[in-house]
């Protein structure tokens, strides 16, 4: 087991954001967390990266407190949400994936070729070597989401932490990006998903967590998805069919989702 | 002009003109990468609370400057994260506070006059071998400090949140670049004024950054044109007979409008 919670209250000020959440995360499983905005799914990730602190609850990522790992942190890949990244930096992407080694090389010191090695590489699998030397400001939503998860592999992950990484991003383009994450997770990798794409997450994951403040459904996607309580969890008329096996939800937006 | 850098005084304050040009700007680039330019102002300013104090008390009055300049970013930082205030508010106040101490003291001070301008507004003549000895200092230490921890300032400022993640020590990291602007607000008093030096950190670096998309680029551009700004000012003012503060900080402007110009296709790149 990679990531285990136990009844984890989490509270901002006075506002609790997360009730006595209980998780498990295992080894090579690839877990997608789904739930409206401002369910508490980027605090989850939070808490599980040692970001946030719960009130109450015991956290466990590779049978430690993640607020102090230690050394195990660095076996965590992370990709923020979008809108927490500065995209008018000065900054190259061969640089920003070379950050994702700062972790490892320690203070003060410098990379060394193992480390452009490895950046070099986690570029290749994502596909953005061409890119290196591009601004970060010139990408598109697409290219600059797989140049951050080209930063958390490059750190070379067994925990792979990735918050709404399909945001921004267009449809053939996001494809090819849960296409990627599917081959990274038949490689081995655990993988935990915060996504909006209900129905095309559930085609590969092997895990659905609802969550609305509570964890309102645990388990496998099509027990999660055909559950009455996800249609309560949104609070009107969440509609599945089936699209060849992949399960697809149709939520009305602007009701269910702002 | 010429026989204007034949003079000491002169040669004087080239010298810790350059340097303070290129602490400024250097420093500049992590200020305006994380938008810290009120919190420059802010600190800059409250070098004026400690400077009235130094005439008060009789002490150099740098030394007083320092600390007023970190007790006031260590404040900010203290009131910020006690209240539910955002930076900015706690900035403002420590702002005008400071500055309301310094009219303070100054009252308390019979017979400041000549001096206290030179503090304000910077002056060439007021750059004794003292404060180029300071400069001397000042840069180097601060520019190692810089090159010693280059990847990590960079990685805090472009994505703290991540840094956090990476095991990267960044409240401590951030503390120490607010350290490093109140060292450069007080290396660059003399040169530029009180009034003017948190321009002297911003226009370069915002200048640079109108010309690159590449950090490491911009920490070599920001240098140039600070330490441009504050010789060609420094030359300007002698020869205008203008203040030279204000002069070095014009002519640093003068440098952000033309890259922001080049950058807008306003004007051709060659
Ligand atoms: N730093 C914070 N301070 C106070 N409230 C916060 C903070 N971060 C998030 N919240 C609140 O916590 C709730 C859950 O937020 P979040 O975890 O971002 O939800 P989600 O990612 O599911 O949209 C929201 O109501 C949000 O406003
Ligand atoms: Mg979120």
């Amino acid at each position: 087991m990679i990531v285990e919670l136990d009844r984890v209250t989490v509270a901002y000020r006075t506002v609790t954001v997360l009730e006595e959440v209980s998780l498990k995360v295992f080894r090579g499983s690839f877990l997608a967390v789904i739930g409206p905005n401002g369910a508490g799914k980027t605090t989850l990730l939070k808490v599980i990266l040692g970001l946030v602190r719960p009130v109450e609850g015991t956290v466990r990522v590779f049978g430690r407190d993640p607020r102090h790992l230690g050394a195990e942190r660095r076996a965590i890949g992370y990709v923020p949400q979008t809108a927490a990244v500065d995209r008018h930096f000065p900054l190259r992407v061969a640089d920003v994936v070379m950050m994702g080694r700062y972790g490892r090389i320690g203070l003060v010191r410098r990379p060394s070729a193992a480390d452009r090695e490895a950046a070099r590489r986690a570029m290749e699998r994502t596909g953005v070597t061409h890119l290196a030397n591009s601004p970060l400001g010139r990408l598109s939503g697409g290219q600059r989401q797989r140049v951050l998860l080209a930063r958390a592999l490059a750190c070379e992950p067994e925990l792979l932490i990735l918050d709404e990484p399909a945001a921004g991003v267009d449809v053939p383009a996001t494809e090819s990006l849960y296409e990627l994450l599917r081959d990274l997770h038949k490689d081995g990798l655990t993988t935990l998903l915060v996504s909006h794409d209900v129905g095309v997450v559930a085609a590969f994951v092997d895990g659905v967590v609802c969550l609305n403040r509570r964890l309102v459904a645990h388990g496998r996607p099509e027990e999660v998805l055909g559950s009455e309580e996800l249609a309560q969890m949104y609070g009107c008329a969440a509609v599945f069919f089936h699209h060849g096996r992949a399960p697809h939800m149709v939520v009305a937006r602007d009701e269910c989702w702002s | 002009m010429l026989e204007l850098i034949g003079h000491t005084f002169m040669q004087r304050a080239l010298l810790a003109g350059t340097l303070v040009g290129i602490l400024c700007a250097v420093v500049g680039v992590y200020v305006v990468l994380n938008g810290l330019s009120f919190m420059g102002a802010g600190i800059g300013h409250a070098s004026f609370g400690g400077v009235a104090l130094g005439f008060l008390l009789g002490v150099n009055p740098l030394l007083t400057a320092v600390v007023f300049c970190l007790g006031t970013a260590w404040g900010v930082g203290l009131v910020t994260r006690k209240t539910s205030l955002r930076e900015d508010t706690a900035i403002g106040i420590f702002f005008a506070c400071t500055m309301a101490l310094g009219i303070l003291f100054l009252g308390l001070t019979p017979g400041y006059g000549v001096d206290l301008f030179g503090y304000l507004f910077g002056s060439i003549l007021a750059v004794t071998r003292q404060d180029l000895w300071l400069a001397l200092l000042l840069t180097p230490a601060v520019l190692a400090v810089v090159a010693l921890f280059y990847k990590e300032l960079l990685f805090v400022s472009f994505d703290p949140e991540m840094a956090r993640v990476a095991g990267l020590p960044v409240d401590r990291l951030h503390s120490l670049l607010l350290v490093l602007v109140a060292l450069t607000v007080v290396g660059a008093i003399k040169i530029v004024g009180i009034v003017l030096v948190s321009a002297l950190i911003v226009a370069p670096a915002a200048a640079a950054r109108q010309l690159t998309e590449d950090f490491h680029r911009m920490m070599w551009l920001a240098p140039a044109i600070g330490a441009a700004s504050t010789v060609a000012g420094l030359l300007l003012s002698c020869w205008l007979d203008t203040a030279s503060g204000a002069t070095i900080v014009l002519v640093a402007t003068a440098f952000f409008a033309v890259a922001a110009a080049l950058r807008r296709g306003i004007l051709p790149t060659g």
